[in-house]
């Protein structure tokens, strides 16, 4: 027989990363598994680093990390076709010593933070595939079969942070397939520009502050779906995202949603002359609370995006992924201290830690979100146009006096939605949504 | 909602949105199949359209084609043909495959 761990982790994204670290911390044999031919060689985010969650693993990670500016701004736009109506807010206060957001790039912050778990004393091991999940006559998960040659490898608890596509979960039964209401597919480029270009363009001062914006509406081309706009230190992330159920609707190719995006006369001055080095898409975990699948089991447990922990309301995954990685590991180091086995009964206390945490609480809070916005997408296109015409009625001076402005303003806004009575419910179904 | 599966014309080709991203590739080993059918589903259709790298494209008598030069291993051909069993998917040999730069 091959050699025993204690865990084996599936995947050096967040979720892996941090039960990994915390396990090996904790002074448990850990073997960790990656396809990539690094970390982060397969891994696609936005992307926004929360730092709380990061903090809690490593708390000098500012030091270290591979980051690229600090969020002082955050934009919220409405796209219609020719305009955005927006919402900005910048506070020096998030010029502080620990700043809260970062934008990072996944291919070199993911090395980092798995560097960070090989200190901890992880065995990592790159380049590898796992396929399967090896179990016990009585169904018990003891390993895992890779595409190496060799005998499969075992140990007391698999945690899988295998991602949104994670195969071997589904393959082994322990999490169902994905439902096409339940994922987005996003695509981002990468789009380089000088650090000075970045700087001036976004009103930033330094190499160091960053914006992030927010886009909705007419990205979305009537899907539910949402763009985003980050800046990096030389380089701006740009990408957009939608329900796959919603693209297979309306069969629009996502590569004609990005170039649109680019291409809108709001965000074209932004990135002009800028070089895309890369091209890159993924999906999304959508279906919040109710996709939860079950989280552990004799011998096995699901961690991050794998889970479907996304929090679309507010865009956070990679934190939940840390979360949900840190109190799994937690949970594993604390059983073995115990010389308790990781079985059913016992690794339900990771459930319970989750359900304590922000993660279960939040998810919980915006469960009826994803089923609002799929049978109510005139939110996200009568909206934004509505918006748009009231904001040029009211801006364009003319002979036109100020209290016909309002009533004509009004009626548009009544007019987009036929009628006041849709409005009010619209309003209504929000505020249930977000309660 | 539009019937023809066709891709519509983008801004770029594809190959030039591609270019720049790095692949390793496992020659002789492609990690996504078709099994075909006597005629395609829908489903693999409107893969023409749905895949973010265009690897699906409609060839003679409305048949659909794979290659898998710019795949990113997405996985959404796979989920939208779950029910059709007109697609083999597995994740590359350990190493191979797309390799992001900065994801
Ligand atoms: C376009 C986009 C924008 C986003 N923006 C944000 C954002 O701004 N902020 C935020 O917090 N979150 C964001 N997210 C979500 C965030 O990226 C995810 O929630 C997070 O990456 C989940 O981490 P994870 O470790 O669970 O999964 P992943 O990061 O997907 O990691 C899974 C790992 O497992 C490996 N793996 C999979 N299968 C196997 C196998 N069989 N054998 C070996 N290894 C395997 C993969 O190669 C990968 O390294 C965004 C996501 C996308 C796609
Ligand atoms: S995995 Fe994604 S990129 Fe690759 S062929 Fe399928 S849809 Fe296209």
């Amino acid at each position: 027989m091959s050699e025993h761990f204690d865990a084996i982790v599936v995947g050096a994204g967040p979720a892996g990363n941090s039960a990994a670290l915390v396990m090996a911390k904790a002074g448990l044999k850990v073997l960790q598994i990656e396809r990539g031919e690094t970390a982060g060689a397969k891994n696609v985010q936005g992307a926004i680093l929360y730092a709380d969650a990061l903090e809690r693993l490593i708390p000098e990670f500012r030091d270290e990390a591979p980051l690229e500016r600090h969020v002082v701004e955050q934009r919220v736009w409405l796209l219609d076709e020719r305009s955005h109506t927006g919402a900005h807010y910048r506070s020096d206060d998030f010029n502080e010593d620990r700043p809260n957001r970062y934008t990072i790039l996944r291919a070199t912050f993911d090395q980092w933070f798995a560097a960070k778990v090989r200190e901890a004393g992880a065995l990592q091991i790159t380049d590898t595939t796992v396929t399967e999940l090896v179990r016990d006559e009585g169904g018990r998960v003891i390993g895992v079969e890779t595409d190496r040659d060799g005998a499969p490898l075992y140990a007391d608890v698999v945690v899988l942070g295998e991602g949104v596509n994670g195969l071997v979960g589904q393959r082994a039964g322990v999490r169902p397939e994905l439902d096409p209401q339940h994922v987005a597919l996003a695509v981002k480029e990468t789009i380089f520009l000088s650090e000075e270009a970045v700087q001036d363009r976004f009103n930033l001062d330094g190499e160091d502050e960053g914006v992030v914006i927010e886009v909705m509406g007419s990205v979305s081309a009537g899907m539910v779906g949402t763009g985003f706009l980050y800046t990096n230190r030389e380089s701006i992330s740009l990408g957009v995202g939608c329900l796959l159920s919603d693209f297979q609707e309306t069969q629009i190719p996502a590569y004609v949603l990005l170039d649109r995006m680019k291409s809108h006369p709001s965000i074209a001055p932004l990135i002009r002359d800028g070089e895309t080095k890369e091209y890159v898409a993924h999906l999304i975990p959508e279906g919040g609370y109710d996709a939860i699948p079950n989280l552990s089991g004799d011998g096995w447990a699901i961690v991050g995006d794998a889970g479907q922990f996304v929090n679309s309301a507010h865009r956070e995954g990679s934190n939940l992924a840390m979360t949900t990685g840190r109190l799994a590991g937690e949970t594993v180091a604390a059983l073995k201290r115990e010389g308790l086995a990781c079985n059913e009964a016992n690794l339900k206390r990771y459930r319970h830690a989750l359900e304590q945490s922000f993660v279960m609480k939040d998810l919980k809070k915006y469960r009826r979100l994803p089923g609002v916005l799929h049978g109510n997408k005139h939110l996200l296109t009568a909206y934004p146009r509505a918006i748009s015409q009231a904001m040029q009625t009211f801006l364009r001076v003319d002979d036109v006096d100020k209290r016909s402005k309002e009533r004509r303003m009004m009626s548009q806004f009544r007019a987009a939605r036929g009628g006041w009575w849709n409005v009010f419910t619209d309003a209504l179904k929000m505020a249930r949504a977000w309660r | 909602m539009t019937t023809s599966h066709d891709a519509p014309k983008p801004a770029q080709r594809m190959e030039e949105r591609l270019y720049k991203n790095r692949y390793l590739v496992d020659e002789g080993r492609p990690h996504v199949t078709l099994r075909r059918r006597a005629i395609d589903s829908d489903e693999l259709k409107s893969l023409v359209r749905l895949c973010p790298a265009g690897c699906y494209t409609k060839v003679e008598r409305g048949r659909v084609e794979l290659s898998l030069d710019g795949c990113m291993e997405c996985g959404t051909c796979r989920i939208v043909c779950q029910a059709t069993g007109e697609i083999e998917w597995s994740y590359p040999r350990g190493g191979f495959g797309v390799a992001f730069k900065f994801g």
